[in-house]
């Protein structure tokens, strides 16, 4: 018996563990490094329907126990990814998750149209909450009504299941989480990054260029628990969970808090072969719980 | 290829104001194609100071699996890093990126190397491995201040040094090109790696001669994965950008929009 494979909407995974959209590129660089078939899914960086060229450098910056980034969606366009990216990952026997981000609702909906009908596509996760970008990202995820609507177009498109990833920089994360499911979602991926900011010691002025980034890493592990353990009692559709995942232990947190799998992020800056080094030491974790099955963890927290 | 190595230390050893020298052992020594390529340090086991630190490599030892590198503490993860002793195990991701290409200058040439201050370590190994072939080098290092000039010596031993500093105390007082205007420009080809305000300087100096420049960004993953690092280049007027990293550190002279 496979003790970590989880099953979720357009999704047969063999553990799971993967790599979170924006720090595993297209995949092609760690794909040197390991196979990538031995992942659970990979979620690619997102992908917009017009090449974006990204945000001004310094781009990230270290904080305490964790990072600020405004990368702001540097990517090559939705035909550069379906000629160029998505072909190459057909090697791996892993399936894809395509991060789906626009300036607005006719973009979302032409990308998540085409990019779901690439063979190795299985789920697409809507970015409704990038924070670097002026346009689109965060704009649709800060407004329950908004979501639900873009949500629902996108929906209306895809020919595959639709996660959509939730922003922590809103006041009551749980009002979102219900429109997107109102909207058809088919699943809940979270926590994308915090707004946050660092100052330069010597010039008092922000070291990023974009003056504020997103927060990653450890230090924001805490707030991804409690927003996954108070969305996943509400609503009926699985949770993908992230937000500071290092290590074996911070999986089985965030199973507990009721995410049915998970996203490794930032972790794969500090260590590339952070991913398949915990999908090696999960089943001795399973063995120190006495469980058998992976999925026995998921809402322990709460449950009864 | 890119491996990840809980590496040696050997010796670690501070040769100028806050400047140290470590020596490393370890396979990944092996895979080194170039000089100018980098090495990605982790500097706390814990979580603490969560990113690598890119540190590039001044010297390379491939009979005893040992480089040398040397960097500044001046922040909490380098400082962090001068602690480690010989004996102590430090997580080394490496070797990163391209190196300077030194099929570029054949055996006969002359080549200015140019460097300012923690830029200059990897132009010790590229001078090495220029000499060796038969190519004169001539160093033109700048520095701030006397107590943070290092390695005088060891680039001397291999060729004509031009030391400069900022303030005067030692060799020329100026910036690298106070020295390059007195300089002949009858060279075939200029490496240099500094801050981008030198690198500037010395490619619109040389405009019409062959040079490679090394280029240093903020880094994420340090694997072309993350884009944190990246540059505009010249080549589009609408702006492309390049990742330091993967792409670089060492382009072309003319290739980024400095």
């Amino acid at each position: 018996m496979n003790r970590l494979s989880v099953e979720l909407p357009g999704l047969q995974l063999k553990n799971p563990i993967m790599p979170a959209s924006g720090c595993f590129g297209f995949g092609q660089e760690y794909g040197k490094m390991y196979d990538l078939s031995l992942l659970g899914a990979i979620m690619i960086k997102a992908t917009t329907l017009e090449p974006r060229l990204g945000n001004p450098t310094p781009r990230v910056a270290e904080t305490p126990s964790g990072m600020l980034n405004a990368i702001g969606l540097q990517n090559p366009g939705l035909t550069g990814v379906m000629e160029n990216e998505l072909p190459w990952l057909e090697q791996f026997d892993v399936p894809i998750i395509a991060n789906v981000a626009g300036t607005e609702t006719a973009d979302y909906v032409e990308v998540a149209k085409v990019i779901s009908t690439a063979p190795n596509v299985h789920a697409l996760e809507l970015n409704i909450s990038c924070p670097n970008v002026k346009e689109g990202g965060i704009t649709f995820g800060t407004d329950p009504l908004i979501a639900e609507e873009l949500t629902a177009a996108v929906k209306a498109v895809s020919k595959v299941p639709v996660y959509v990833k939730l922003s922590p920089n809103v006041t009551d994360v749980k009002e979102i989480a219900l429109a997107v499911e109102r909207g058809g979602a088919d699943g809940i991926t979270m926590i994308n990054t915090l707004l946050g900011m660092r100052l330069d010691e010597k010039t008092g002025k922000p070291i990023i260029a974009n003056v504020t980034g997103g927060l990653s890493g450890p230090a924001v592990k805490p707030v991804a628990l409690k927003m996954i353990y108070e969305v996943s009692q509400i609503v009926n559709v699985p949770i993908i969970g992230m937000g500071g995942i290092m290590n074996a232990q911070d999986v089985i947190d965030f199973l507990s808090a009721g995410a049915s799998a998970v996203a490794v992020g930032t972790a794969n800056f500090v260590n590339p072969f952070v991913c398949p080094t915990i999908i090696e030491e999960l089943p001795a974790k399973l063995d120190e719980l006495g469980v058998e099955h992976i999925s026995e963890l998921v809402g322990r927290s709460y449950r009864s | 290829m890119i491996i990840q190595e809980s590496m040696l230390v050997q010796s670690q050893r501070e040769i100028a104001h806050n400047i140290f020298e470590m020596k490393l052992q370890g396979k990944l020594v092996q895979e080194i194609q170039a000089p100018g390529q980098f090495i990605h340090i982790r500097v706390s086991e814990a979580f603490d100071m969560l990113l690598r630190r890119p540190i590039s490599i001044a010297s390379i030892d491939q009979e005893s699996d040992e480089i040398t590198i040397i960097y500044r503490a001046e922040g909490d993860g380098t400082r962090s890093l001068s602690k480690r002793n010989e004996g102590d195990r430090v997580d080394v991701l490496g070797p990163l990126g391209n190196g300077f290409p030194i099929a570029e200058t054949k055996a006969g040439e002359v080549a200015y190397l140019i460097g300012g201050g923690i830029g200059v370590p990897p132009l010790y190994e590229l001078s090495k491995q220029l000499t060796a072939k038969g190519v004169t080098c001539v160093h033109i290092l700048g520095f701030q201040s006397e107590n943070v000039v290092f390695y005088e010596e060891e680039f001397k031993a291999l060729g004509e040094t031009y030391i400069v500093t900022v303030d005067g105390t030692i060799g020329t007082e100026g910036f690298v090109t106070t020295v390059m205007e007195n300089l002949s420009e009858q060279f075939a080809t200029y490496y240099s790696c500094g801050p981008q305000p030198m690198l500037k300087a010395v490619q619109e100096m040389y405009a019409n001669k062959k040079g490679y420049l090394s280029f240093e960004e903020r880094m994420g993953c340090g694997v072309g994965a993350c884009f944190a690092c990246v540059c505009k280049t010249t080549e589009r007027a609408e702006a492309n950008y390049i990742k330091v990293c993967s792409d670089g550190p060492v382009f072309p002279a003319g290739v980024i929009a400095i």
